[in-house]
C-alpha cells in the first residue's frame, strides 16, 4: 500500500477495471488529451485535470475516446453503448454542463431498467467534477448531487477521500445501473494510503469516520474532511461527535443515520449544495419523520446561502461551509435548552 | 527558545496538513504586531488561510520568503525586541534550523522503521512487520483465519524487547497476495518457512493463534529444527469441532453490520467489537480475491464443517517447550480441546475470555509469553 492522491486513486481504479474487463471504455472531452489539436500531443492532458493521463497510451483509441464538445451526443452515445454491452465511463468534466444532456440522463438512462420491464441493463458511469473553492465561478462550481438524487433510477456517489474514491469508482464501473460519480475538484491533490490492489466499496453503506456520544454530523464529499476537523477540535472541548459519510446519496444509508441520531440525540448536516431541496433538507425530513422523539435539540444545517456560487475568493469562502461554521453549529446544538412557553 | 526571541513557525491548519506555502507576508519586518493580528497568508493543498500572530511584539525577520514551501513546524519568521542584536538572531536561526533538520530526519527514520513493509517471498507478496532487536531468539507471530498482523497490535511491541518480533499477513489475508495454493496448513507452514529463510532466521520462537496455531504445529512437525518453542493460542488441530457459523459468516459478510455480528463470536465481551473495527477488517476483506481465498482455506482446513487436521500427535512427539493459552468462553474452538494433552504442555485457561485472548486479555498473554520465552533467553 502506498500514499496516493485523489487523482491517482481514480486513475488507478479506471486502469485496473479496464485491464480486468475489456468492455470498459472511456469517453469525454480531452480524456485522451490533445487529440484534434497539435501533433504528438495525444495523452498530454489526460482530461482537464489529468485524471485519465496514461490510459490512452495503454488502451488506445478504441477504448479511450475523445469526443466533440457536445454533451448531449456523447452522454447519449454512452447510454446507448451501455445497453448494448459495453461499460462506458463518460466524463462530463464540470457537472454544471449537465444542463446540456439532462434528458439523456434523466429521461433515458435512468429509466431504461423500468421502461423495458427489467430486461435492460445500463452499466454507465458518468464522472464529473463538482463543488466550489476553485474560483471557477458560478457556472463551474455547483454541487448538483441533490439534482441527481432526486431522479429515480440513478445511483449517486460522492467520495470523500482517495481510498473511498478508488473503491467506490470500482463499484460504480461493476454496477449494472447508471451511476453518477461526483469528484470534488478541490480534492484532487489530497493524499492518503490506498491499496494497490482492486477493491470495491458497496453502495448504500455509510462510513463512520469519527465516533462520539454527543452530536451526529452527516457530511458529504469534501465536507467530510471539514466535519472530521471540526470533530477533532470539539473533542478537545469535551464534545464527542459521530461523523457520518453516507458515501452515496442514492441509495442512502438511512438506517445508520437514524441509529446514530438515536444514540446522540443531536444532528448537524453539512452540505455544500444550494440549501433548498438539498441533501440536508432531505435528511432533516427523514430524521424529523422517523426519529423525532430521539432529538434533544433542533436539527441544524450548515449550508451555503441560496445564491449562485460567487467568483471572488472572499465571497466564495463566505459562501461555503467551513470548519468554523460546523464547530459553531455543533456548539449551538449542544447549548440548546428547551424553554417552556407560558 | 531564547527568552527575547520568539520563533514564528509554519502552523498546522488541519490534521492532514504536512506543509504550507508562504502565499504572502502581510506584515513587514520592523513592524510592531499585536496578538491575533494577521501576519501571513499560507496556502496548503486544501485552502489558503491567514495566520494570525500568536504573540505580540516586533517582527524582526521574514525567514521564509513569499512562495516558499515549508513543512509544518519550520521557521518562517522571528519576533524579537529591538534590543536583540542581529548577530544573536542569526545565531538563533542557525541553531533552530539545525535542530529542526535533525528532528525531522529522526522522525522520518523512526516512522519508516516501524511500519509494515511488503516483501516478495518466493511466489508470494507478504506484508511483514519486523520490530525490535537484540540477542534473544526471534519470535514469529502467525495470525488466524481471516485475521492479519494487526491481531497482534497489543502484543507485538510489548514483546519486542531484547529480540526481534515478526508479524506477517498470511497469503490470502490482510495486505498479502491472495494466492493460497491448496489452502492447507501445510501450505501456510511452508510459506512461513520460506519467510524465515528470506529473513535469514534459522531458529525462532513461534506463536500462533487459531489457524495460526495449527500452522505453527505443522511447522514444528515438518521443520522441527526451525522451532525453538511453541506458544499456541486457541490453536486449530486439537479437535474436530469448529464454529462454522463464524467461518461461513465471516466469508460471506460484506457489510459493516454483518462483519460486526460475526466478529462478536471472537470475544467474551461483545462491547469490544465496534463499527470502526469491523470497517478496518472490511478494508482487507474487500480486496479482490480475498473472499475466494478465505473460501478455499475453509474448504481445505474445515471440510464438512470439521477440522480436517489432527495435530495432537505433533504435541505428543514435540521436543520443544510448548505453552498453551485458551479462553474459557471461546465460541470458535471449544476450550475442551485443551484437555488430554501431554503433561509437558503448560496450560493457561483464562476465565471470561473468548477466542482472542491476545486482544481481550493482552497483558495476561504478554506476561505468559514473556515468562515463557524470556526463561528460554535467560537459560540460553
Amino acid at each position: 500500500m502506498s500514499k496516493k492522491s485523489f487523482r491517482q486513486a481514480i486513475n488507478e481504479a479506471l486502469r485496473q477495471e479496464m485491464r480486468r474487463d475489456p468492455t470498459v471504455i472511456l469517453m469525454g472531452e480531452d480524456v485522451a488529451g490533445g487529440r484534434g489539436g497539435s501533433a504528438n500531443t495525444q495523452d498530454a492532458w489526460g482530461g482537464v485535470l489529468g485524471v485519465t493521463k496514461g490510459l490512452y497510451e495503454e488502451f488506445g483509441e478504441t477504448r479511450v475516446l475523445d469526443t466533440p464538445i457536445t454533451e448531449a451526443s456523447y452522454i447519449g452515445a454512452a447510454a446507448g453503448a451501455a445497453v448494448t454491452g459495453l461499460r462506458p465511463v463518460a466524463e462530463l468534466m464540470f457537472v454544471d454542463f449537465v444542463g446540456c444532456c439532462l434528458d439523456q440522463i434523466m429521461n433515458q438512462a435512468a429509466k431504461f431498467r423500468y421502461m423495458f420491464g427489467g430486461k435492460a441493463r445500463t452499466p454507465l458511469v458518468i464522472r464529473a467534477m463538482y463543488g466550489a473553492g476553485f474560483n471557477a465561478a458560478a457556472q463551474h462550481s455547483q454541487a448538483l448531487y441533490p439534482l441527481f438524487t432526486h431522479i429515480p433510477g440513478l445511483k449517486v456517489v460522492i467520495p470523500s477521500s482517495p481510498y473511498e474514491a478508488k473503491g467506490l469508482l470500482i463499484s460504480a464501473i461493476r454496477d449494472d445501473d447508471p451511476v453518477i460519480f461526483l469528484e470534488n475538484k478541490v480534492m484532487y491533490d489530497v493524499e492518503e494510503e490506498v491499496p494497490d490492489e482492486s477493491y470495491a466499496i458497496p453502495f448504500g453503506e455509510a462510513n463512520l469516520t469519527r465516533e462520539g456520544d454527543d452530536v451526529t454530523i452527516v457530511a458529504f464529499g469534501r465536507m467530510v474532511g471539514m466535519a472530521n476537523e471540526a470533530a477533532d477540535r470539539l473533542a478537545k472541548k469535551g464534545i464527542g461527535c459521530t461523523v457520518i459519510d453516507p458515501r452515496t446519496t442514492s441509495p442512502l444509508d438511512s438506517e445508520t443515520i437514524l441509529e446514530c441520531v438515536a444514540d446522540t440525540g443531536r444532528l448537524v448536516i453539512v452540505d455544500e449544495s444550494s440549501p433548498r431541496c438539498n441533501m440536508a433538507t432531505d435528511i432533516a425530513a427523514l430524521v424529523a419523520e422517523e426519529a423525532f422523539d430521539t432529538l434533544r435539540a433542533p436539527i441544524r444545517r450548515v449550508v451555503p446561502p441560496h445564491t449562485p456560487v460567487p467568483f471572488a475568493t472572499v465571497l466564495e469562502t463566505l459562501y461555503l461551509p467551513s470548519v468554523e461554521k460546523i464547530e459553531a453549529a455543533v456548539t449551538a446544538t449542544m447549548n440548546y435548552r428547551v424553554t417552556e412557553k407560558v | 527558545m531564547t527568552p527575547d526571541i520568539t520563533p514564528i513557525t509554519m502552523p498546522k491548519f488541519g490534521l492532514a496538513m504536512t506543509e504550507g506555502k508562504i502565499a504572502g507576508w502581510l506584515v513587514e519586518p520592523g513592524t510592531e504586531v499585536t496578538t491575533g493580528e494577521e501576519l501571513v497568508d499560507i496556502e496548503t493543498s486544501k485552502i489558503t488561510n491567514t495566520f494570525e500572530s500568536p504573540v505580540a511584539g516586533l517582527l524582526r525577520r521574514h525567514v521564509a520568503a513569499n512562495g516558499e514551501m515549508l513543512p509544518v513546524g519550520a521557521l518562517i519568521g522571528i519576533m524579537a525586541d529591538a534590543a536583540v542584536a542581529d548577530a544573536d538572531i542569526d545565531a538563533f536561526i542557525t541553531r533552530f534550523q539545525a535542530d529542526f533538520a535533525a528532528a525531522s530526519d529522526a522522525s522520518e527514520g523512526a516512522e519508516a522503521a516501524d511500519e509494515p513493509v511488503m516483501m516478495q517471498v518466493g511466489a508470494h507478496s507478504l506484508r511483514v512487520h519486523d520490530r525490535g532487536a537484540g540477542e534473544g531468539t526471534p519470535l514469529v507471530l502467525i495470525h488466524g483465519f481471516g485475521g492479519d498482523l494487526k491481531n497482534w497490535m497489543l502484543n507485538h511491541a510489548a514483546l519486542a524487547h531484547g529480540r526481534r518480533v515478526i508479524a506477517f499477513d498470511l497469503p490470502g489475508h490482510g495486505g498479502s497476495s491472495k494466492d493460497v495454493g491448496p489452502g492447507t496448513l501445510a501450505f501456510f507452514a511452508d510459506v512461513t518457512a520460506q519467510l524465515l529463510a528470506h529473513l535469514d532466521l534459522s531458529r525462532v520462537h513461534v506463536m500462533g493463534h487459531s489457524l495460526g496455531g495449527g500452522i505453527a504445529l505443522t511447522l514444528a512437525q515438518t521443520q522441527p529444527a526451525k522451532v525453538a518453542s511453541l506458544t499456541l493460542i486457541a490453536p486449530a488441530g486439537l479437535g474436530p469441532q469448529i464454529n462454522m457459523d463464524f467461518i461461513n459468516g465471516f466469508i460471506e459478510a460484506d457489510r459493516v453490520r454483518g462483519v460486526q455480528d460475526v466478529l462478536k463470536y471472537l470475544v467474551h465481551d461483545k462491547a469490544l467489537i465496534g463499527r470502526r473495527m469491523a470497517d478496518d477488517v472490511l478494508r482487507y476483506k474487500r480486496l479482490d480475491g480475498a473472499e475466494a481465498a478465505l473460501r478455499k482455506v475453509a474448504e481445505a482446513c474445515f471440510p464438512g464443517g470439521k477440522q480436517g487436521d489432527d495435530l495432537r500427535p505433533v504435541l505428543a512427539g514435540a521436543d520443544v517447550p510448548v505453552t498453551l493459552i485458551w479462553g474459557q468462553t471461546d465460541e470458535i474452538l471449544p476450550v475442551a480441546q485443551a484437555d488430554g494433552l501431554p503433561a509437558s504442555v503448560t496450560r493457561h485457561i483464562l476465565p471470561a475470555i473468548g477466542h482472542m485472548p491476545q486482544l481481550e486479555s493482552a497483558t495476561a498473554v504478554n506476561d505468559v509469553v514473556e515468562a515463557f520465552i524470556g526463561h528460554e533467553v535467560a537459560t540460553a
